[in-house]
């Protein structure tokens, strides 16, 4: 593999798009876990999302309807997160796996339903096409992505702007480090759980639809494989902050893109090495610096008031 | 027209009637003291009155009106505040970000505003605190001060203070006695919560007497007595702590420690050469202000800290220093300061007093359950511990979880006692158990080294005191000798 400044800015552009579905699950559940849930649903609910998606979209043929059919799917999934681990005091685990386990269920058992058994992902005739910028010159590649990466790019000073700017975010903050200390203030837990569910459900729709409809337009079994995953190492990773999640979804992808490459260019690795070395390198990346992170110190914990 | 009025409130919580038809009523303007042992239901009757708990019967006027509080939100829009005994702060956030924290004044937050908001509260009760300093970071008293300035920012005119003492140092009591009659001065009515009958009379002016869920005083606190309200609160003449005062100092040594210097993790010394030994037949007081070393003292005792250098000796014998296993074979008995670190609250009564003596009960790695339950059966009888065998530690009271650990020490006979905060947050009626208890280890002829903030104990229990300053024994005295100015003098290092 030649080490020019072209391959070098096309690794860029690649970076980016896959960062994008993993920015936006670990976006989401970033928001999610600072109000205090960890929510193990991510990896079904990134699934199910981008299969809904896929679906609208096909049957309405309406890329826009099937954006939103993904969001409200991520939004009902973290509900349901919601009502198992926030209302129901599910230990959180148990829920998250759970639910996991369901929407990846539901997503073969409905892909049965409307495709059959066949071999052959469908595809849309249809989906988002990237932008056109720095037509012709060496940035073209860095630059002309999806829309929705520079959407996951911008929410990701969003994000942290409402954990830290807005008193919804300071509410979700304080359930998420002491709800006893919340809850004493007049700030409603449960609510502020719920409103941080349906917030971290919509990035991850959002995160499950820019596989289906855009990156890819096509769906299969496998599309996730793992990101959701993937996703709660880099909040870990971030430190539970926005920024620093970007960090390390960049990281995790710059490698994965990297290796990739490798692999196109026939280096004399066993491929096996290589597509471990993303998985490799964010278990390596936790062990050096999970020593330094703090989770939110409700996180886990159901609220219950006593008495 | 009272500030707030209950009016026959009962609360219960499974069986347990925790407040029965209580009427209690706090004028405008009034510091008043509600009384009562540990579970006489004070906390429970001020967290019904917060909305914490919905009560069962009974009904809550604030200025007259009726109102039904379904949630802490709903009282605080009454003008209704609360500060806990376990502080409701975010470590994480700052003070100002704390104050704010459910009333932040619009949807973007605005940093300088809220610390210039904090700031101006602080100020109007004298009080310095630094609006962006870490919650987390603060002292204990400074916390509870945060958490007046919480109530204050909401409006409050009915302040709760549940039992507001209890985790601060004695000088710290005064500054927040002095907060609370700013608070009284601008209007606002305060009740705290308490089971110390000084405080009381330091700072009330009227008080309600609770004992066993139901009200059974409610005087103007300058018409009674401390011996009249205690007798109200326990319901019986207490019992006064005999002891042996002449003590002779006959028998030998049996805990000794010599020069034992240790430093904190940056380096600080803590303890610095401190040198103490106790006679068997001896209680043994140190006497200080919380954080000179204290703690210390007592993890190295204990065996959770090891110590830069120095020695320890126990009837001669070289001290197992780190190894808390050893401890109890060599009759090396101990009561932690923190009792809820001294047990494990999610098991059972039974189980927590085997645990240092596992081995006992233990036949190839396989538990004598049998054994254990009679062993409890035995123990909470001898220690009139209020529980059954399989009770969970952690729905205890503090008095009867401190009865456990002292069962488990003080059963095995020990030789030596170390003996740290032993009545912190006890009520009356604990409080004279444990000392019993002590005097009659004392008795047996057990060296007891007694560590505890509450100077009166110390006074109390004591035949020697040694007063502790920056790590050190900084003076000695006997108990027949004992003069208080003199030990606040060496306390605070005043005192050559």
């Amino acid at each position: 593999m030649e080490l020019s400044i072209e391959s070098i800015l096309v690794l860029f552009g690649a970076t980016l798009r896959i960062a994008t579905p993993i920015l936006l699950g670990a976006l989401g559940e970033t928001v999610i876990e600072r109000a205090g849930i960890l929510n193990l649903g991510i990896e079904g609910t990134l699934l199910l999302s981008s299969f809904t998606g896929f679906v609208a979209a096909q049957v309405t043929g309406s890329l826009w309807i099937g954006l939103l059919a993904a969001m409200l799917t991520g939004v009902v999934l973290c509900l349901l997160m919601g009502l198992l681990s926030v209302t129901l005091g599910v230990n959180q685990h148990v829920s998250g796996l759970g639910i996991t386990m369901l929407a990846t269920a539901l997503a073969l058992f409905w892909f049965r339903l409307q495709y059959g058994g066949g071999t052959t992902p469908p595809a849309l005739d249809e989906s988002f096409q990237p932008l056109q910028a720095f037509t012709g010159t060496p940035l073209e590649p860095v630059f002309s992505q999806h829309w929705l990466v520079y959407v996951a790019l911008l929410l990701v000073p969003v994000t942290a702007w409402m954990l830290n700017r807005t008193s919804f975010g300071l509410r979700l903050r304080s359930v998420g480090e002491n709800p006893e200390a919340a809850d004493t203030a007049g700030v409603s837990v449960y609510r502020v759980r719920y409103e941080a569910l349906i917030v971290g459900g919509i990035l991850m729709g959002l995160g499950g639809a820019f596989l289906s409809l855009a990156q890819l337009g096509a769906f299969s079994h496998g599309i996730i494989n793992g990101r959701g995953w993937v996703a709660i190492a880099i909040v870990i990773f971030g430190n539970w902050r926005p920024g620093r999640v970007l960090a390390g979804a960049l990281l995790f992808s710059f490698v994965q893109a990297l290796q990739l490459r490798l692999q196109a260019s026939g280096i004399a690795l066993p491929y096996e090495l290589l597509l471990a070395l993303p998985y490799l390198l964010t278990i390596v990346a936790i062990a050096l610096v999970g020593r330094n992170v703090s989770a939110p110190a409700a996180l886990l914990k159901p609220y219950r008031r006593e008495g | 027209m009272p500030a707030v009025e209950m009016r026959g409130v009962t609360k219960r919580f499974g069986p347990l009637t925790a407040n029965d038809g209580v009427n209690f009523a706090v004028e405008r303007g009034e510091i008043h003291a509600l009384l009562g042992e540990n579970g006489a239901g004070k906390s429970t009757l001020m967290k019904v009155l917060y909305g914490l708990y919905q009560p069962d019967d009974g009904e809550i006027l604030v200025d007259g009106r009726a109102v039904g509080f379904r949630s802490p939100a709903d009282a605080i829009a009454s003008g209704i505040g609360f500060v806990s005994q376990h502080f409701a702060l975010v470590p994480r956030f700052t003070v100002a970000e704390n104050v704010m924290l459910g009333h932040e004044g619009g949807a973007r937050l605005n940093p300088r505003q809220m610390r210039a908001q904090v700031m101006i509260a602080a100020e109007s009760l004298n009080m310095a605190i630094d609006p962006n300093a870490l919650a987390g970071k603060l002292s204990v008293g400074e916390q509870q001060r945060v958490e007046i300035l919480k109530a204050l920012k909401r409006n409050c005119r009915v302040l709760i203070m549940d039992e507001p003492t209890a985790v601060l140092a004695p000088q710290d009591v005064e500054a927040l006695f002095a907060v609370l009659r700013d608070l009284q001065k601008q209007g606002m009515s305060v009740i705290i919560i308490t089971h110390k009958l000084n405080e009381v009379f330091a700072v009330s002016q009227r008080v309600t007497v609770l004992r066993l869920g139901k009200v059974v005083g409610e005087i103007a606190t300058e018409a009674t007595s401390p011996s009249a309200l205690a007798e109200l609160m326990v319901g019986r003449q207490t019992l006064a702590v005999e002891r042996n005062t002449d003590h002779q100092r006959q028998e030998p040594v049996k805990l000794e420690v010599r020069d034992l210097k240790l430093a904190d993790k940056r380096g600080g010394l803590r303890l610095r050469g401190l040198s103490l030994e106790v006679h068997g037949g001896e209680i043994v007081g140190i006497a200080g202000v919380a954080g000179n070393g204290q703690s210390e003292l007592v993890s190295v005792l204990t065996g959770t800290a090891v110590p830069d250098s120095g020695e320890v000796l126990a009837h001669g014998q070289p001290y197992p220093l780190g190894q808390p296993k050893a401890l109890p074979n060599l009759k090396i008995a101990r009561i932690p300061e923190d009792r809820l670190k001294a047990v494990i609250s999610d098991m059972s009564v039974a189980d927590n007093l085997v645990l240092e003596s596992l081995d006992g009960f233990t036949r190839l790695g396989h538990l004598g359950r049998q054994q254990i339950r009679e062993h409890a059966e035995r123990m909470i009888k001898d220690f009139q511990i209020k529980a059954s065998p399989g009770d969970l530690v952690r729905t205890l009271s503090g008095g009867n979880i401190q009865k456990i650990i002292l069962a488990r020490s003080l059963g095995q006979q020990p030789e030596v006692v170390i003996a740290a905060q032993p009545t912190r947050g006890l009520d009356i009626g604990a409080t004279e158990y444990v000392h019993h208890k002590l005097l009659e280890q004392k008795e047996r002829g057990a060296a007891i080294l007694l560590i505890s903030e509450d100077l009166e104990e110390i006074l109390q229990l004591s035949d020697r005191i040694l007063v502790i300053f920056e790590g050190r024994i900084a003076g000695e005295m006997s108990a027949a000798n004992a003069d208080v100015q003199r030990i606040g003098a060496l306390m605070t290092g005043a005192g050559g």
